[in-house]
């Protein structure tokens, strides 16, 4: 989502502070949101966007609660409709910050559905999807990202259930900007925040998230173990591990694999693009998970230019009211056959 | 020699074709020739959902019926006088309705042994004097189609298509309806196409022509125009009416309109309608589905747009759940309910009052939202404006009732003066309201509305949401006497609309043995009846409820004035239901949902058989 609710009368000193709100944080003690918040609210300041066209929309679960806790508007809305909710508001008030906060059962369970429109259409808000890969506020039931074979309170015997990729989905609605960053590594997530909020459009930012209650440790492979982060930076060479000596390539079928560049020609590497027309390859990306490589990568996946959805919209209006005048209630009930009758 | 011109009061004419026989267009077309005329009309489209029924079968038929009259009238018409029957089907399905000694004209053309036997006949009815008691006009109107356009570079196929204008002209001709408008509709309906343009309107002229010169009909027929109040009409449906309206309720509360809608029938037409105002500075947006149509105008509605939702039955169903959202936060929303037949996808194209409960009710937990119902296809017009000034003033969502009688069907319409029209603007919230603090649920006193602060506003950041809220901080609350506070506070600030609509008003006799009681698009029906009983000496009344809920302040008074109340209704008694348990009145239901309008008929018999 782009910054277009650039304050005119310069800039505005805010901090952190500014943004918290006097509302208790109900979050269990440990949990990742926590982390997320703090980021979020410490970058909010550089958006130099005042409080008041920053708003903040969320559906239900433990991510939801987010809005009571930023000093900006916010509604808490109902489960899985928060990109509906906001596509109303951005489409209208083309001058606001629309921040959508969800989670993986809200956007990708219940609102599929509404994700992959607002996703398509290029709508411009920022989606924050907190992925913890369990139900947290109804106590710890499976979720669309949980992997096969989880054993969870409705899953007694592991879930049979194959997951969602959620950047896979964003990328396969063909959203303009798709991220992954990580809850407690506060200087990725605040460039990841940096990159979606410069963007024209739908920023679509997947944030691996610590539920330490029901699903602890399910992010620690990058979490905790560095060297299976594939920091993802445009125009770079893919490569990660301790020494970075690992890296990416594409295979011949235009999947992504992992290989020692020891063993590969350095200029077989993948070179990052994340302006790449096609998402085929930012999806080849995502495709290199915990499950099938044992590592992730994190950063920027996609970032093309596309119209966006209140533009177009607001070209329409434009153009109509160029071509008709602008509308004239009086003309408009009078406008067809009449006959009057003395 | 010019043939003799005979004076009528009114004729009731019905148009039925296959569904690709273009019924609707000549029918639309016919109305718009009376309208011009300056008759009073009224119309009823009956047509089938399938867009094209397998051709020549009974389920395919579409039909077109007009009431056209030299005096003030309130339906379409019981019984046609004149049926226009494209082919066996079309006949074997309309002609039990046709008045006696009616006039038929039938598409002898159609009637060949295959379409016989699709119809179900085993002998044709034009030559087993089935039809004696009518006077049978049979014409080869595909032939004389074909034969006037020879001349034109069409194919056989284009030019049999035409016969429903070769039709048209010869309805035209027999009650003497001015053609120039016609003419000028096809030139621009098929503008890309000029052939075309030129063989519809040959074959219009042809039929015409057909009337005068043919041997077959003996006279024709004039209709005055009718004596309505001084004014300026147009023709109007009760889908135009609503879309003009919510483009009135814009202007009138100078906030933009937001709609949000998914494609449903007979609720569509409101989307397409309002898509082409977009010089109003509207957005049209067409969702993903029904609960997305209705998320957006709610979010819209936060950011200070009038936000609407249209849509029918099985979708409404869809969107309880943010209508119950918008109960809590007590935002203004419209929701337009385009009632269909049900349950499920039931009988989508026709009409049925079956989702008053629904509207009333159908939400879980305690959940009140007014409830707005359209009377005539113009007073949609009023009726969102009037749907939009409550939910502006109020911060609450309102249902608007319609159903796919009102949004087909078209009267001629008086236009109102737009300089008349209500002012229907509500402020914003501009400054802190509470200490220098901004508290969102900090009621008017009198309303019991909440302050509508939009994102934009300094120092008005706030948070709302669908958990329940303290009672002027907006905070979220689990404190059990706050939530009992404000489940009964939302009950009362929507009861407290009562205050602020009009009194339910009778039509009829003061002095009545019978109230007839009806809401929403049987006005015309229920009207024309009690006309029709009073004629025959009978002291009747007629009370029309537009407002559901809350029911006017008077509605008790009302009912007890009369010692017997009849409630016809489209469905198995929800009015009904209602009365008989706010006010403890004997009301008598009369309940028809063959998704039909109402005839007057019935319910004359219905209100004699109380008498």
């Amino acid at each position: 989502m782009s910054a277009n609710g650039q304050n005119g009368d310069g800039l505005i000193q805010l901090t952190a502070k500014d943004f918290k709100t006097d509302q208790e944080v109900r979050w269990c003690p440990g949990c990742g949101d926590y982390a997320i918040l703090a980021a979020v609210q410490a970058f909010m300041p550089e958006l130099e966007i005042p409080r008041e066209r920053i708003v903040f929309i969320s559906g239900i679960g433990c991510a939801a609660r987010f809005p009571y806790y930023m000093q900006t508007y916010g509604m808490h809305s109902i489960h899985g409709r928060a990109p509906a909710i906001a596509t109303g508001l951005s489409t209208s008030r083309p001058d606001l910050s629309v921040w959508v906060v969800t989670g993986d059962g809200d956007a990708l369970s219940i609102g599929g559905n509404h994700l992959i429109h607002a996703l398509r259409r290029n709508v411009n808000i920022t989606i924050l999807l907190f992925n913890n890969q369990v139900y947290g506020l109804t106590k710890g039931q499976y979720s669309p990202t949980s992997p096969v074979g989880q054993r969870t309170g409705s899953t007694p015997m592991g879930s049979i259930d194959h997951p969602f990729n959620p950047l896979s989905v964003a990328l396969g609605a063909e959203a303009t900007f798709v991220a992954r960053s990580i809850d407690t590594d506060r200087k990725h997530l605040t460039e990841v925040l940096r990159a979606a909020a410069v963007h024209k459009g739908a920023a679509f930012v997947e944030v691996y998230q610590n539920c330490n209650v029901y699903n602890d440790g399910a992010f620690d492979f990058v979490r905790e173990e560095k060297e299976n982060q594939i920091r993802l930076e445009h125009g770079e060479r893919v490569r990660f591990g301790a020494e970075h000596e690992k890296g990416v390539r594409l295979r011949a079928d235009g999947s992504a694999e992992i290989v020692d560049v020891a063993d590969a020609e350095e200029d077989k590497l993948l070179v990052h693009d994340a302006h790449a027309d096609e998402p085929s390859v930012a999806f080849a990306l995502s495709r290199l998970t915990k499950d099938t490589v044992g590592a992730a990568p994190i950063g920027v996946f996609r970032n093309v230019e596309r119209p966006m959805y209140d533009e177009l919209l607001q070209g329409q209006i434009d153009e109509a009211t160029a071509k008709s005048g602008k509308g004239e209630l009086a003309g408009l009930l009078r406008s067809g056959d009449t006959w009057t009758i003395e | 020699m010019a043939k003799p011109l005979e004076q009528l009061d009114q004729v009731v004419i019905r148009f039925a074709g296959d569904s690709g026989d273009g019924m609707q267009l000549t029918g639309g077309r016919f109305t718009s020739e009376t309208a011009i005329l300056g008759n009073d009309l009224s119309t009823l489209p009956d047509f089938p959902a399938e867009i094209r029924a397998p051709a020549g079968s009974l389920p395919g038929v579409s039909g077109f019926q007009i009431h056209f009259s030299d005096h003030d009238i309130l339906t379409p018409g019981d019984n046609p006088h004149v049926l226009v029957a494209m082919n066996p089907a079309a006949l074997r399905t309309n002609i039990k309705d046709l008045a006696r000694g009616g006039t038929l004209i039938v598409n002898v053309d159609a009637f060949t042994e295959r379409n016989l036997d699709k119809a179900g006949y085993t002998a044709s009815p034009l030559e087993d004097g089935s039809l004696d008691e009518y006077q049978v006009h049979p014409v080869p109107l595909t032939s004389l189609t074909i034969e006037a356009l020879k001349e034109f570079d069409v194919t056989k196929r284009e030019a049999e298509r035409s016969k429903n204008m070769f039709a048209l002209g010869l309805m035209s001709w027999l009650f003497t309806r001015p053609t120039e408008g016609t003419v000028g509709f096809l030139e621009k309906k098929f503008a890309s196409n000029p052939e075309i343009a030129k063989a519809n309107i040959r074959a219009f002229q042809a039929g015409y022509a057909f009337g005068e010169t043919s041997e077959a009909f003996t006279a024709h027929y004039e209709v005055k125009p009718a004596k309505l109040p001084p004014g300026t009409y147009r023709n109007v449906t009760g889908n135009q009416a609503l879309a003009m309206g919510l483009v009135a309720a814009s202007v009138q509360s100078g906030l933009p309109l937001f709609l949000g809608a998914y494609p449903i029938t007979p609720a569509s037409g409101i989307l397409e309608e309002l898509s082409r105002y977009k010089h109003f500075g509207i957005r049209t947006f067409q969702a993903e589905d029904e609960i997305a149509a209705v998320g957006a105008a709610l979010g819209a509605s936060f950011g200070g747009s009038l936000g609407v939702s249209t849509s029918s039955g099985p979708g409404v169903v869809l969107k309880m759940e943010t209508i119950g959202l918008a109960v809590m936060l007590e935002l203004p929303l419209l929701i337009l309910d385009i009632q269909r037949a049900g349950p499920a996808t039931g009988m989508p194209t026709k009409p049925e009052q079956a989702d008053l409960l629904l509207a009333l009710y159908g939400r879980h937990a305690e959940s009140p939202v007014p409830v707005v119902a359209a009377a005539t296809p113009g007073g949609c017009f009023h009726a969102a404006i009037e749907a939009a000034r409550i939910a502006l003033k109020y911060r609450t969502p309102v249902f608007l009732l319609s159903d796919a009688y009102l949004a087909n069907g078209s009267e001629p319409w008086a236009i109102p003066d737009a300089a008349t029209l209500p002012d229907i603007s509500t402020p914003f919230a501009g400054q802190p309201n509470h200490e220098g603090q901004f508290q969102p649920y900090l009621r008017d006193a009198e309303t019991l509305a909440r302050p509508w602060a939009i994102p934009g506003t300094p120092g008005l950041e706030h948070r709302i949401g669908g958990l329940e809220k303290a009672e002027g901080t907006g905070n979220v609350s689990y404190d059990p006497d706050n939530h009992d506070y404000m489940v009964r506070i939302r009950a009362r600030k929507v009861a407290g609309i009562a205050a602020d609509i009009p009194e339910l008003g009778v039509e009829g006799d003061e002095d009545a043995d019978v109230l007839v009681a009806g809401w929403g698009g049987t006005y015309g029906p229920i009207a024309a009846a009690v006309r029709r009983v009073r004629r025959e000496g009978h002291k009747v009344a007629h009370a029309h409820f537009t407002h559901v809920n809350p029911l006017p302040r008077n509605t008790s008074d009302v009912l007890r004035r009369y010692d017997k109340v009849l409630v016809p209704e489209m469905n198995l008694g929800q009015l009904s239901r209602v009365l008989r348990a706010e006010f403890l009145v004997d009301a008598v239901s009369y309940n028809r949902v063959r998704g039909l309008p109402f005839t007057s008929g019935e319910l004359a018999e219905a209100i004699e058989g109380l008498l």
